[in-house]
């Protein structure tokens, strides 16, 4: 059997657009169609704010669940290690299936990308909140308690900001990682940039200005979640690799 | 979908659809999928998959290892190591097939971008942080600069390297479900051409897929286990109690 491009056509299923903005290099399929794209540019505005909004609520989910579990297992060392074993199984699931397996649950729809993409988020960003901890100086902590406080503000008064370069290192990998995840959302329905690279996925301008766009996004949050870092944490810069 | 528990219908569709051939709605007669077609599909899914990790390990562990030991080009390797996660598979698959075209050499060069990477980040990183006493150690003791990277830092760094080359392994076996686009038939073909195979084929690929990059990991998690130095697994043990 043979499986050409055109047999993608059922989860494509829009008809070509128009291509009239510079017809020569659209028929020949050329590197990348200019005219074309200043006239077409429109249709790539709602896929992006749709993938923005999966990435968006996908990291401040998994931010909030890894922060809970962090809290839960800060105290509690020994949950640590069922926590990374539960969020990491997960992890070793191609995204590509994933979404697909989450369907005969949660339906189609944008629901089920966010699940999946927030799992994904999850599991990187708990993985460096606890190194965060982790790494805190002995010293800083045995300062906090010899000047008299609790558990609860030795937590959050040295423990947590001293943390803060790991854990926005974290949020900055799981951003990045999840706008090229959510690439692969559309397969749940879900909509994003996905969906306009695989209608047209021989079409080459198509192609470069959606992958294109997912790249521009995922650097710019980047850049963004840095710059907060510098806010969260003006004293030390912290550099975490995974 | 359907109604509550449709989901175990869904599954047992799928399982089905695995084991023996179906004809659908789609198909106008013909039978897709069975032990057969899934089959061809896992060899062809391997084949690729294990081609493009070995060349990923020729060229990653080597080069990793070398700037390593010498600690030159840390900001590459490490700006490597972030920036491969901003690559969408989809696109980049697609740009393959369109501006190189199609082929298993074609496809192997899209996974090592995504396959390379990790491994050769985390090599580099495993290497730097053998602890520098250890070196001097063996330097006095005679050896060479070769032997310093092969018998005492590379196994010291097992636990980082692997750690890496799952991620790469990971990588490889998701991408190559893209394949079909570039004219490989893996199992990606049932995930991508639902007006083929069906809404059964379509979740029969993804447990496929998910399966074999589990199976895969599990091996890998096995070969850390039998390549890490007994020395190391006993520190980290006691770093763990």
């Amino acid at each position: 059997m043979s499986s050409t491009l055109a047999d993608l056509a059922p989860l494509a299923q829009t008809e070509i657009r128009d291509r009239s903005g510079d017809a020569d290099c659209v028929a020949e399929n050329g590197t990348f169609c200019f005219g074309w794209a200043a006239d077409n540019f429109d249709r790539y505005v709602e896929p992006t704010l749709e993938h923005l909004v999966l990435v968006g609520v996908s990291v401040i989910a998994g931010f909030l669940i890894a922060f809970g579990l962090a809290l839960l297992s800060h105290r509690r060392r020994w949950l640590i290690p069922p926590f990374i074993t539960a969020t990491g199984i997960l992890y070793t699931v191609p995204s590509i299936a994933f979404f697909i397996l989450l369907l005969p649950f949660t339906g189609r729809g944008t629901v089920t990308g966010i699940i999946a993409l927030t799992a994904y988020a999850l599991q990187i960003i708990y993985r460096n909140m606890v190194t965060g901890l982790n790494n805190v100086p002995v010293e800083a902590k045995d300062a906090g308690r010899g000047m008299g406080m609790t558990d609860s503000q030795l937590f959050w008064r040295v423990e947590l900001p001293l943390s803060v370069p790991e854990i926005v290192a974290g949020l900055r990998i799981a951003t990045v990682s999840t706008v090229a995840i959510a690439s692969l959302a559309f397969l749940a329905g879900a909509g994003g940039l996905g969906t306009e690279i695989f209608n047209q996925i021989d079409f080459k301008t198509n192609v470069l200005i959606a992958g294109g766009l997912c790249v521009v996004m995922a650097i710019a949050l980047d850049f963004a979640l840095l710059l907060l870092q510098r806010l969260a944490a003006p004293w030390r810069t912290g550099r975490v690799s995974t | 979908m359907t109604a509550p528990l449709g989901f175990a219908g869904a599954f047992g569709d799928a399982i089905e659809f695995i084991l023996t051939p179906q004809e659908n709605r789609f198909t106008g007669g013909r039978k897709v999928g069975g032990l057969d077609q899934v089959w061809e599909l896992t060899l062809n899914h391997i084949e690729l998959s294990f081609a493009a990790l070995a060349i990923a390990l020729a060229f990653a562990l080597p080069i990793g290892a070398i700037l390593g030991h010498y600690g030159v080009g840390e900001r590459v390797a490490i700006s490597i190591g972030n920036s491969w996660r901003a690559i969408p598979e989809l696109a980049l698959v697609a740009l393959v097939a369109a501006f190189i075209g199609f082929g298993f050499v074609n496809m192997t060069i899209a996974l090592l971008i995504l396959g390379v990477p990790p491994i050769l980040t985390n090599t580099f990183v495993g290497v730097r942080q053998v602890d520098r006493d250890a070196v001097d150690a063996a330097r006095g003791m005679g050896m060479s600069d070769l032997g310093i990277i092969t018998r005492v830092e590379l196994p010291l760094a097992v636990p980082t390297i692997m750690s890496g080359v799952r991620t790469g392994s990971i990588n490889i076996i998701a991408t190559a479900a893209i394949g079909p686009l570039v004219g490989q038939l893996t199992l990606g073909d049932f995930i991508l051409n639902r007006n083929v195979y069906g809404e059964e084929g379509v979740l029969a690929g993804a447990i496929l897929v998910a399966s074999l990059a589990m199976l895969v990991e599990l091996g890998l998690a096995g070969l850390q286990w039998l390549l890490t130095p007994r020395g190391v697994k006993i520190a980290r043990e006691r770093a763990a109690a």
